[in-house]
């Protein structure tokens, strides 16, 4: 029951999908662009398969740079956002400055790193860190401050310390938001990784596709692509599956909200 | 637990806020074992004086005590369940049950085995490793009264226990609260706004009234409990109801 409605409610998405691929396929071997400019969906497919291997090796760097930058954005927004929960000074202090740093633009950061950092793989990590962080620590800042009043003055009477409140009350309340930042950062993560590759780099997708555009092959350009989003989708997957080990009691929360 | 069942005494305990007295000149006591009920209209600062008895807030003037020891402003004390369940969803109810204990330093495993066997007299066999939303709305409540049992030395303080529950589930769970009661020598003191679950469960009622807030009558219930549901149709009954409410309009 449940498995077949999920089916249904993505034939939609499924559909729009095949409509714009099938545009594209009547533009691209019709004739009415040039193929230079547009390739088809089955160069792309070509470029994809023979290209395999070295698209391999370098989502793999890719890959490890979003993995290690996420790891560091993670772990300081938990840090950042508990300590700026639990000491309100420090919140006031550093919650103007993390909205000013989002505001700074990623490629202009990334050439700066770069030259503080060389070419390897610490500015890469850096960056992905630093457009990671912010959206999980956000979302726990508020994770934190949603937390039940009520619930907090029951354990209050209990006798609970601060800190028992906190580990038994608030960082649950708070993983479900921790869980939705976790999601946007990690298509931050791999887009983040590929931008600071444009700027300086030897190897990982950034790179290909640097090469892919000086060469005009946009075959390769659009399966670079291609491979981009499927990781991104992979790894939001990854979150999805996380969160219900993670919480497996939300989800008798959503049947009882459906009765 | 329950070993050690001792008197609540609060002696004349006012509490304000910015200037405005909610509650003022309140005192009370509780014999061990006894069921007392508070009852009042809203607003006439019920959950505050169990904020204040609790030690979740601090008297301007007035001193409670458990036994002989003063636990004015001191949480921990006193077993204190609020309006509702507020059951912790990550939590399964025998992690939720036990969670009074592991505050107070008991080992996870110790809490749970000691939390385990009281289950079925609260009718919640096979709930152990179910999380809150899998739950009636009555369980829940018999899991929170669990949860208030299992964190009490004696006392305890229950706001409004039933009033979330259906007409049905109610008379269902007082008759269950008053062999409960019995067996585990408690002694309660609970808010409700309900006039007959007042008569049909308590020792005595504390009428509190006006604003500030202040304890305006105190009657004495004299059948013994627990009391047979039939009670709730005597004249007896009635001629309780009818002094009470003559109580509520005077003041």
């Amino acid at each position: 029951m449940k498995k077949s409605q999920s089916i249904t409610s993505k034939l939609p998405a499924l559909l729009a999908l095949a409509v714009v691929v099938a545009i594209w396929c009547g533009a691209s071997e019709g004739g009415f662009v040039p193929e230079f400019m547009l390739p088809s969906p089955r160069q792309v497919c070509q470029a994809l398969i023979s290209d395999a291997p070295v698209l391999a090796a370098n989502a793999a760097v890719t890959l490890q740079e979003a993995a290690y930058g996420l790891l560091i954005g993670i772990s300081v927004a938990l840090v950042l956002a508990t300590l700026m929960h639990r000491v309100r000074w420090l919140y006031r202090a550093l919650y103007p400055i993390l909205v000013i740093t989002q505001t700074i633009p990623t490629i202009a950061l990334a050439p700066l790193l770069v030259l503080w950092m060389g070419f390897g793989m610490a500015p890469k990590i850096t960056l992905v860190a630093l457009t990671t962080f912010f959206p999980i620590a956000v979302s726990l800042l508020e994770g934190y401050a949603s937390t039940d009043r009520s619930t907090a003055d029951l354990l209050r009477a209990m006798g609970a310390s601060r800190w028992q409140i906190f580990y038994h009350l608030e960082f649950p309340s708070a993983l479900s938001y921790f869980f939705s930042g976790l999601r946007v950062s990690v298509s931050y993560a791999v887009v983040g990784a590929v931008i600071s590759e444009w700027l300086g780099g030897f190897e990982g997708l950034g790179v290909y596709m640097t090469r892919a555009n000086k060469a005009y092959a946009f075959d390769k350009m659009f399966a670079v692509i291609i491979v981009i989003v499927v990781i991104s989708l992979l790894l939001m997957l990854l979150v999805t599956v996380l969160r219900h080990a993670v919480m497996p009691w939300e989800a008798y929360e959503k049947i009882e909200r459906n009765d | 637990m329950t070993q050690d069942t001792a008197t609540l005494r609060a002696e004349q305990i006012s509490k304000c806020y910015n200037g405005r007295c909610i509650i003022q000149d309140i005192s009370l006591q509780l014999a061990p074992g006894e069921l007392v009920c508070l009852l009042g209209v809203s607003g006439a600062g019920k959950t505050t004086l169990f904020h204040t008895l609790s030690g979740l807030e601090r008297p301007e003037q007035g001193r409670v005590f458990l036994g002989e020891e003063d636990i004015t402003g001191k949480p921990g004390k006193i077993s204190y369940m609020l309006q509702r369940d507020l059951l912790l969803p990550h939590k399964k109810i025998l992690d939720n049950v036990a969670l009074p204990l592991v505050i107070r330093g008991t080992p996870a495993k110790t809490a749970r085995a000691e939390a385990a066997p009281y289950f079925a007299q609260f009718g919640l066999s096979g709930t152990e490793h179910q999380y809150p939303a899998q739950l009636s709305g009555g369980m829940r409540q018999r899991a929170a009264l669990l949860r208030t049992f299992l964190g009490s030395r004696g006392v305890v303080l229950l706001d409004e226990p039933f009033s979330a529950l259906d007409a049905l589930t109610k008379r269902e769970i007082h008759r269950w609260y008053m062999t409960m009661m019995a067996q585990l020598q408690l002694t309660t003191l609970f808010i409700t706004h309900d006039i007959d679950e007042a008569i049909l469960l308590s020792d005595r009622i504390y009428i509190l009234s006006g604003k500030p807030g202040t304890i305006s009558a105190e009657l004495t219930i004299a059948p013994p409990r627990p009391r047979d549901l039939s009670f709730g149709v005597s004249p007896e009954f009635l001629s309780y109801k009818k002094e009470i409410l003559s109580l509520l309009d005077a003041s």
